[in-house]
């Protein structure tokens, strides 16, 4: 018989939350979910499934930890799901942390597997439902946990009050004007055309992120605006934990800060799982097929601004460069088109991945993985190995990454196998590379003397 | 026990009643299962309002047709296996010659048959690819650590008419009129045992991909193949 072999990690988010629940705790909350609240989807996945095992290539995890059986999406369906079925819940509270540590740590739901199971069985959603459950007995990361509770007292992932936020975006603004003639980030403005809705860690502490999209917006002249009120961050964290409570109430902030100031679109950060929460889980929740006000992320932004000519490139890239397709704007929402389109006009060399757009190997990021913190970050390491060979054999230095997650992981990705690559978000990509019109240019010192 | 078997009694029970007892269970359980998950679905509010028959279609296109997916390209062997497979064990039953002759009997209806050389050469190609799917659950390791007595069993229950009606046919083994009985109870079986057991994949098939074509191609514009 094969074992599931697997290092030991302590994460009190596991390890000490399981010993607040009973075993009856335990059984009533697997049948919940699986009886009242998952209906015929999972009737019928569990029912068509032959175990045939064809998924499992789909898998980057299977794949970068070479071929193990114990990693396969089947697998791990088998380990939690089919589990619980067979034993109708009747699992001791060491079973309740192998399946959290399936769910949350050995897959990222990207969703690849459902397009090579030859029956279209989703297997990313089966995976929430085990979040769903750990997520209700509060057995997850840690890390995760902070972020969803984070979510449920600020309305931000990471603890950023409202009055800081709206002093981040003055001290952005400020210094944004170094570089932008008169440049202004505009707040509450009502009826603009677009809502901008940063990533917390924007206002936190990668402000020049904000910075960046500050000065794409007043290059291609765009009607932006953000909100100075809460709603203002686009992440969703308690889609991750299985909250699908805050979940819901975090994004019908999200729409109702778009309501409000009476915008035409809201354009969430360069983020995967905000524009997947906004678009995919948060707005089914609330019970609508599509978000309730157009909902882009920036990559079909950029490619407007780009395609309509209010952002002209001057200078292209001259490093070969290739992308990465995040799954949550590319298998989910087929952006990667323009995501290409874009990375072709700013560049010289555009080296593609292969296997390329919804084929794409997750970064092994998603879903959350990305913030569980240094207990978990080996998993990120040797999962993401099918990854970064992939975007190695490009021969590419510079990966375009338009998802923080990913940005981040292939980062770190690239500093753990000791590569000579470096990640950018389409926003870098574009500051770099676009011509900054004459009128909105702050000349040097000296300079701005002379002229009258 | 042996005169039990072979006696006019008991084949004219498995050639009459349980036929009809047979066709029954199969298509009463096959409707059953087809519309109680129909039903289900309207509680998952997530499953219609983005069916389309469009991309339904596109899905079963490219599940369908040998290699038209990305993973059926990357185990050809398996695809290649799992089609004729498939395509025998859903054709040589339905186009086998002494088949035909019991519906005409029966009903007065007939249909072109397969010529008995390829219909021979079908069933034993059958009879080989359940060889190769119990080898591949043996010695594959991913496909082992997901195998359960209840795999080998299907298998077992889609081979068994086949086996036996390759041993009627050449009259081997054990005496035809046996093997015959045996040979048509256990092809009654197999159907009842369709809407029953994973077996009914040949009917969720077209639901489960219906609703992955759909919201691949209407929510998530990207290609599920």
């Amino acid at each position: 018989m094969i074992k599931m072999q697997r290092k030991t990690v302590s994460d009190p988010g596991f390890d000490e939350t399981v010993k607040n629940l009973t075993p009856e705790k335990i059984t009533q909350t697997i049948n919940y979910v699986l009886e009242k609240e998952a209906a015929a989807r999972l009737k019928a996945y569990v029912e068509t499934c032959i175990h045939c095992g064809l998924c499992n290539e789909a898998c980057h995890f299977y794949v970068s930890y070479d071929r193990d059986p114990s990693y396969a999406p089947v697998a791990k369906v088998r380990q939690t799901i089919w589990d619980m079925m067979k034993k109708k819940g009747k699992v001791d509270a060491e079973t309740l942390k192998m399946y959290a540590r399936i769910g949350f740590t050995e897959c990222n739901i990207c969703r690849r597997c459902s397009m090579y199971c030859p029956f279209g069985i989703d297997i990313g959603y089966m995976m929430n439902l085990v979040r769903r459950i750990c997520g209700l007995l509060k057995v997850a990361p840690l890390y995760l946990q902070d972020q969803g509770y984070s979510h449920m007292y600020t309305y931000t992932q990471s603890w950023v009050a409202q009055d800081d936020w709206v002093d981040t975006v003055q001290f952005v603004e400020e210094e944004l004007r170094m570089d932008i003639k008169n440049a202004r980030i505009p707040l509450d403005k009502e009826g603009a055309e677009i809502m901008y809705s940063p990533h917390s860690l924007e206002a936190k502490f990668k402000t020049n992120l904000l910075s960046n999209i500050a000065k794409i917006m007043s290059v291609a002249r765009a009607d932006w605006t953000m909100p100075s009120f809460d709603g203002w961050d686009s992440t969703n964290q308690a889609m991750h934990v299985g909250d699908n409570e805050t979940m819901g109430m975090v994004e019908r902030m999200h729409f109702n800060a778009g309501f409000r100031l009476k915008v035409k679109k809201i354009v969430t950060s360069e983020c995967g799982h905000s524009f997947r929460a906004a678009v995919y889980d948060g707005s089914r929740s609330l019970g609508w097929k599509e978000p309730p006000i157009t909902y882009i992320q920036p990559t079909q932004l950029f490619y407007e601004f780009v395609r309509d000519g209010r952002i002209k490139i001057a200078n292209k890239l001259k490093e070969p460069v290739t992308v990465q397709d995040p799954c949550s704007i590319v298998r989910n929402r087929g952006l990667g088109g323009m995501l290409r389109s874009v990375v072709k006009a700013a560049c010289e060399d555009f080296r593609d991945v292969k296997p390329r757009l919804e084929h794409n190997y997750c970064c092994t990021a998603g879903s959350g993985v990305i913030n569980y913190g240094p207990p978990w970050k080996f998993i990120r390491m040797e999962g993401g190995r099918a990854k970064i060979e992939q975007l190695h054999a490009t021969g590419a230095k510079i990966v375009i990454a338009p998802c923080h997650s990913c940005h981040k992981t292939i980062e770190e990705l690239i500093a753990y196998y000791k590569l000579d690559m470096h990640v950018m978000f389409i926003s870098e990509l574009l500051v770099k590379t676009m011509e900054i019109p004459e009128d909105l240019q702050v000349l040097p010192p000296g300079k701005a003397e002379a002229s009258p | 026990m042996y005169e039990f078997l072979t006696s006019i009694g008991v084949y004219n029970f498995l050639k009459g009643p349980m036929v009809w007892i047979a066709f029954i269970v199969f298509i009463c359980g096959s409707v059953y299962r087809v519309i109680s998950l129909i039903m289900l679905a309207k509680k998952d509010k997530v499953v219609y309002p983005y069916l389309s028959l469009k991309y339904a279609f596109r899905s079963f296109l490219h599940w369908l047709i040998p290699f038209g997916s990305r993973n059926m390209r990357l185990h050809p062997w398996m695809t290649f296996f799992a089609f004729i497979f498939h395509i025998g064990l859903l054709f040589t039953p339905v186009f086998l010659y002494p088949h035909i002759v019991l519906w005409h009997k029966a009903w007065g209806i007939r249909w072109g048959s397969l010529p008995e050389n390829i219909a021979d050469i079908m069933t034993l190609i059958v009879i080989l690819c359940c060889i190769f799917f119990i080898l591949r659950r043996i010695f594959a390791s991913e496909v082992r650590f997901v195998t359960y007595a209840s795999d080998y069993l299907i298998i077992a229950i889609a081979a068994a008419p086949f086996i036996t009606g390759f041993l009627a046919f050449h009259q081997l083994v054990v005496p035809y009129r046996l093997m015959l009985m045996l040979h048509i109870l256990l092809g009654e079986i197999m159907l009842m045992a369709i809407p029953f057991t994973r077996l009914s994949h040949m009917l969720s098939f077209w639901l489960t991909r219906a609703h992955t074509g759909s919201e691949f191609g209407v929510f998530r514009h990207s290609k599920d193949y």
